[in-house]
């Protein structure tokens, strides 16, 4: 089927995330409206617009916790339209959350664990009886997390419960989870909020680092301009659900239009 | 990891179980246990393995279930006729047991499968409704059944095995409860099942089907409730359904919550706390003073719940509580010993 | 004929469900908690009126609401204020610990037989063919009267519509000046009101009372409260009407009558399946 086959850019790079005309109406309002994303393999994309601007509601149409009233969306060229958020995962989209949700009466290593439960298979009558595989497989989870919670340094915390965790080690956590479910692109939703210069430098850090490290596509949304200015290669700018400018992120940064919709005239 | 440490913690209360039957087991052989004695450790079995199963939906998927109760009348009504019928052609034996067990347990895994059905589409207070209405439905139907099939209002007669060391059966299916949850509980699943309680949104984001352990978790939860209630139809000589009311419900929830949320531990000496106190406190307090005892259980439940669950008392419960205050303990003999050594 | 008795006598049942699933469904839309304990307030209620019936059986009747009024503040203010903000679990647990405390509190004070209260015999009204209890008549013009002046005071008193705002949402209510424990306390107060005064009617209709004899009329009219969908003051007399006049034409059917819960309880549940929220509920969507 023509659906699932891959796409790739001009310049020979795969698309990993296309959106074809994707819109979303709550009642009478048009909160996404027309919104058509396309991003290459590697790339570290955000995704801006003032508050209200339907940014979050984007990540919630590809993720699959709403469904597009229209449009499609796709991943490495297979269509994902209307499947179910645990699907959707496993397809390879992964996403953190505005509002911080780990699993707070787990403890670090144990989020990280539940974050790789597709990864390594272990069926329920293997576990309840004990077979042998039921071992092998939790020692595997138990070092696959571990070598997670290194990279994100937060292998020194991995008995903590998570909601024990200090703010700033909470939002690595949630990406350190995401990234467990081996995912082709990972959403991350203002993954800077409330987060001091330094935390937003390390946090900076780290996403740089993941993205070389696993070679991962990320779409981001944030507030912080010296992030998005920082890391991200394009941008996509929204306002009233509909896109106001994309393309290079200096470019679109200095675009008087967007300049406007965030401050006024 | 302290993989040592956690083998002997983990299989402590297998241990103990075991340690405590065989125990008995010797005072009956030697004819020194008490009948009203065997009858309280059969009673003490079924709270158990009612209350570690309750607690897997409570305590561990985090959803409200108000008709327990209704599982184990599936279990006692459709085991014990099993049971009864069999008793002609294979006698009281134990493959009877076995069939009645299976039975009882099947029908009602097959019932928590059809209230699992609503908990995926419901939240919170809805779910306890219709898990509490499931319990009543239960019950109404098995009342008024005629005398013929299920006894109806005159109840259902079965029959008694062993008398004597029934208890024993009783608590080697304890074990069996405990085997399956607990493996179930420390597995990827259990996870997977602690993680839907924490943040649902969360748990389907990073990838874990949601409908598969809910239903998961109420199908194994009522098998144990059935399997309960198959015990039950057999250290009675009639099952009535009017035991299996609302309340009963209640008196499981409240072994889990007094045993503590999420611990299997917890429930398991609440469970067998509450049997012997409500044995015991039957014999001392009679007549009008009987109601004392539920006095005092409303009681401990309400000021329980608040103390473990007021916002404004979380700075006190940090301060002190049973950890904090033997890591403190422990602090403090290491440092004496410390400063002795440097003494020293 | 016997259609329009057996309709009579169900509205009027459902006008006494209506009044008990009113306290349940504005105390789960004002504080988000489930109190379970709303039956046994009935209970009291009833019991209430036979310490005062030596006087007249007004005073009693209102002796007795005002009883469950503080009943119902000091119950709010000792268990649940406490909770405010914890898990609706532990709430949930804590009403169902208050519950069982009134229960063998009443048994202590009472005994643990049903206790004869008669309020009042009034007699039978007929009409031709049809024969209506006056008890039935005055339940359901009471019960009329009871929602009618309620909306009323929802939509058009300062309070009532303080009540709906903190309703909506409680932290934009607090900034918008309003006493949310205030509002609390008197949904408590109006709730434990309409709870005694069911209990005049219940009595009206069988004139004995038991310390559990609140169960279950408390959870048929939380039944009714859910059918209605919860939070919804409409929801719950339209609940209530329809429980009422479902349980009287079961009843009313002998090979169907000793299922008449089953069926009540099950009509809930397939309602509750195809929608979630009940008849007038509003969906309420976690956000992500």
């Amino acid at each position: 089927m023509a659906e699932s086959k891959k796409l790739y850019a001009e310049d020979g790079r795969e698309i990993i995330i296309k959106t074809d005309h994707l819109c979303i109406q709550f009642g009478g309002l048009k909160a996404v409206d027309d919104v058509n994303l396309e991003i290459k393999q590697g790339e570290l994309y955000g995704l801006i617009g003032p508050n209200g601007a339907g940014k979050t509601t984007v990540f919630n149409l590809l993720t699959g916790v709403y469904k597009p009233t229209y449009g499609k969306v796709y991943l490495c060229g297979e269509n994902l339209t209307g499947k179910a958020p645990a699907e959707v995962n496993k397809k390879g989209i992964a996403r953190t959350f505005q509002n911080i949700r780990l699993f707070n009466n787990l403890t670090v290593i144990e989020n990280v664990m539940v974050g790789l439960a597709n990864q390594i298979p272990c069926s329920v009558f293997t576990s309840v009886v004990r077979l042998p595989g039921h071992k092998k497989s939790e020692a595997e989870f138990y070092e696959k997390a571990l070598e997670i919670l290194k990279v994100f340094k937060l292998d020194e915390f991995k008995d903590y419960l998570a909601a024990n965790l200090p703010y700033g080690k909470q939002r690595k956590l949630e990406i350190a989870r995401a990234m467990a479910t081996n995912p082709k692109l990972l959403l991350l939703d203002e993954p800077a909020a409330g987060m001091n210069p330094n935390e937003t430098q390390e946090l900076m850090d780290t996403i740089t680092f993941i993205r070389e490290k696993y070679n991962i596509t990320i779409l981001l949304i944030e507030h912080d301009m010296r992030l998005v200015g920082g890391i991200c290669e394009k941008l996509t700018v929204l306002n009233f659900g509909t896109e106001l400018a994309k393309g290079e992120t200096s470019e679109v940064l200095a675009n008087p239009e967007v300049i406007k919709a965030y401050i006024g005239e | 990891m302290k993989l040592k440490n956690l083998k002997i913690k983990s299989y402590l209360n297998y241990i103990l179980i075991a340690a405590a039957t065989v125990f008995f087991l010797v005072l009956s052989l030697t004819g020194n246990l008490k009948t009203s004695t065997a009858y309280l450790l059969e009673e003490m079995a079924i709270k158990i393995m009612l209350a570690v199963s309750l607690s897997l939906v409570v305590g561990f998927l985090g959803e409200l279930s108000l008709g327990h109760a209704g599982f184990m009348c599936v279990g006692a009504y459709l085991g014990g006729k099993v049971a009864a019928m069999l008793v002609g052609p294979l006698g009281n034996s134990f493959l009877t047991l076995v069939i009645a067990l299976v039975v009882g347990g099947i029908c009602a895994g097959v019932c928590g499968f059809l209230i699992g059905l609503p908990a995926l589409r419901l939240r919170g207070d809805y779910l306890a409704i219709t898990t509490l209405a499931f319990g009543e439905i239960v019950r109404t139907i098995f009342q008024n059944t005629s005398a013929e099939t299920f006894g109806g209002p005159i109840g259902l007669p079965t029959p008694r095995f062993n008398d004597k060391y029934f208890y024993v059966i009783c608590f080697i299916l304890v074990l069996v409860t405990l085997f399956v949850i607990q493996n179930l509980i420390r597995s990827k699943h259990g996870r997977a099942i602690k993680a839907i309680r924490d943040n649902e949104i969360a748990a389907r984001a990073t990838g874990i089907n949601v409908t598969r352990y809910k239903l998961l978790g109420f199908i194994m939860s009522a098998v144990f409730a059935g399997l309960a209630g198959v015990l039950y139809s057999y250290t009675k000589f009639n099952v009535s359904s009017q035991i299996f009311d609302y309340n009963y419900s209640i008196e499981i929830l409240v072994i889990v919550v007094l045993g503590g949320m999420g611990s299997i531990n917890g429930s398991i000496i609440s469970a067998i706390a509450i049997t012997f106190l409500n044995r015991e406190l039957a014999n001392v307090l009679t007549g009008d003073l009987a109601i004392l005892k539920d006095l005092v259980y409303a009681l401990i439940l309400i000021v329980i719940v608040i103390y473990k669950n007021a916002p404004a008392l979380k700075g006190f419960r940090e301060k002190y509580n049973f950890k904090a205050l033997t890591a403190k303990l422990t602090k403090k003999k290491a440092a004496a010993a410390s400063a002795e050594k440097e003494e020293g | 004929m016997e259609f329009l008795t057996t309709f009579v006598n169900g509205l009027s049942l459902g006008g006494i469900y209506a009044m008990i699933a009113l306290g349940y469904t504005m105390v789960y839309g004002i504080a988000k908690m489930l109190n379970f304990a709303h039956g046994d307030i009935i209970m009291v209620g009833g019991y209430t009126i036979s310490l005062f019936l030596g006087a007249n059986p007004i005073v009693a009747i209102l002796a007795s609401m005002i009883f469950c009024m503080l009943l119902g503040v000091v119950v709010e203010k000792v268990a649940y204020k406490p909770l405010r903000g914890a898990s609706p679990l532990a709430v949930l647990i804590t009403a169902i610990g208050v519950s069982y405390l009134l229960q063998s509190i009443a048994q202590m004070l009472f005994g643990s037989a049903p206790k004869f209260i008669v309020i009042a015999d009034l007699g039978i009204l007929k009409i031709g063919e049809l024969a209506i209890g006056y008890s039935t008549i005055i339940t359901l013009a009471c019960s009329v009267v009871v929602m009618v002046a309620l909306s009323l005071f929802v939509k058009f008193s300062k309070t009532g519509r303080a009540m709906v705002a903190v309703s909506e949402d409680k932290g934009a209510a607090q900034l918008m000046g309003i006493n949310v424990n205030r509002i609390i306390m008197i949904t408590f107060a109006i709730g434990s009101a309409l709870a005694a005064l069911a209990s005049v009617f219940f009595l009206l209709k069988a004139p004995t009372m038991s310390p559990t004899f609140g169960s279950l009329p408390g959870i048929k009219a939380f039944t009714a409260a859910v059918i209605g969908g919860i939070g919804s003051i409409p929801g719950a007399m339209i609940g209530g009407l329809l429980l009422g006049v479902i349980e009287c034409f079961a009843q009313a059917v002998p090979a169907i009558s000793p299922y008449t819960d089953a069926i009540e309880f099950s009509i809930l549940i397939i309602l509750l399946l195809v929608k979630p929220s009940g008849l007038l509920g509003k969906m309420r969507r976690e956000k992500v």
